[in-house]
């Protein structure tokens, strides 16, 4: 009987992570200025140890001169560089370059991956499927260890793992939403067809949980992590969020490899 | 010369190169990375990387994100 440990490592590619909830650094807000105080108490609250981070031209600095930079142990955290913001393959690329570019300078072990998200529209900020995978191509040719970013659809999740993607991350819904995991199914078939035969292959369910069971059940389907930004910036009480979240994860992983009982419509004496 | 910085114009001084206009701005090295006309400029060409009249420079750092 294998041992069910909470804390096995993720592997992917030759990253071994503890933590399997990946937390972002944005929309820690106060008065519209970033609150990066409150964003480092809810990093360290959630137990995470990889964060992921834009590449931005806006604010160099912040109005009093600090940058987030300042408030990122980068001896304790992987950062993972996302492409947000990117409307098409070609401007996701320039935004993994200039990640590679910044990490390999802070000499983060960051450098070597990165979070790959190019959106379709401003409204549903829904991956642009086509471009996604365009992008993903040229970033592994680059050498870029890429996890992808991706819709809830099954043959994108396949295509950008034959591609040679290090991860997929369907989403549960859209960013910010705090809808959930809205299509069990589809997150359901897209395990079965990346981790049917190669069950070491991680999927990471990525954006749209709102609270922790949102969480839970994402890690009950089988996801092997989940990265999650607003649901614990946007909370009330981010600090307290980022607790629930990180218990959320384990219990839900660890709810996974005990084996739920199967639904009856009776009661069983 | 005329560049263009994130945008804004920006007067430099004829055979300036990356390092100088990096130089011209209170900015830490390793947390800025820099484009010229969409291409990435590596840290360790910034001197070598001169500029020329119209060129489009981005800086950009590390912010926020998810």
């Amino acid at each position: 009987m294998e041992v069910v440990d909470g804390n096995a490592p993720l592997k992917i590619a030759d990253f071994n992570i503890r933590a399997r909830l990946f937390v972002g650094t944005g929309k820690y807000l106060r008065d519209g200025a970033p609150d990066y105080e409150l964003m480092r108490a809810a990093l360290d609250a959630s137990g995470c140890e990889v964060v992921t981070v834009a590449v931005r031209r806006e604010r160099l600095y912040d109005k009093q001169g600090r940058s987030l930079l300042d408030f990122l142990d980068l001896q304790r955290y992987t950062i993972l560089p996302n492409t947000a913001g990117c409307f098409s393959a070609d401007d996701a690329i320039r935004a993994a370059r200039l990640g590679r570019e910044l990490l390999e300078g802070l000499k983060n072990p960051g450098a070597r991956w990165v979070k790959l998200e190019v959106l379709g529209d401003k409204q549903t900020l829904l991956p642009d499927p086509m471009e996604t995978l365009r992008a993903a191509e040229t970033l592994l040719k680059e050498d870029f260890i890429v996890l992808a970013y991706a819709n809830d659809d099954p043959i994108l999740c396949q295509r950008l793992k034959a591609a040679g993607c290090a991860s997929v991350m369907p989403l549960g819904s859209p960013i910010g939403s705090g809808q959930g995991v809205l299509n069990p199914n589809n997150i359901r078939i897209i395990l079965e067809q990346l981790k049917g035969n190669d069950p070491d292959y991680p999927v990471i369910v990525d954006a749209g949980v709102g609270t922790a069971s949102d969480v839970t059940i994402a890690m009950e389907l089988g996801a092997d992590g989940v990265l999650l930004n607003t649901g614990i910036a946007g909370a009330r009480d981010p600090v307290a969020m980022a607790h629930a979240m990180r218990h959320a994860v384990e219990a839900g992983y660890l709810a996974f490899r005990a084996g739920r009982i199967p639904r009856k419509l009776y009661a069983t004496a | 010369m005329q560049v263009t910085v994130n945008g804004e114009s920006r007067e430099m001084p004829d055979g300036a190169s990356v390092a100088d206009l990096v130089a011209q701005f209170d900015l830490t090295p390793e947390r800025v990375a820099v484009e010229v006309n969409e291409r990435l400029v590596r840290r360790a060409t910034y001197r070598e990387t001169a500029l020329r009249e119209g060129d489009r420079v981005e800086i950009v750092t590390l912010v926020g994100g998810g």
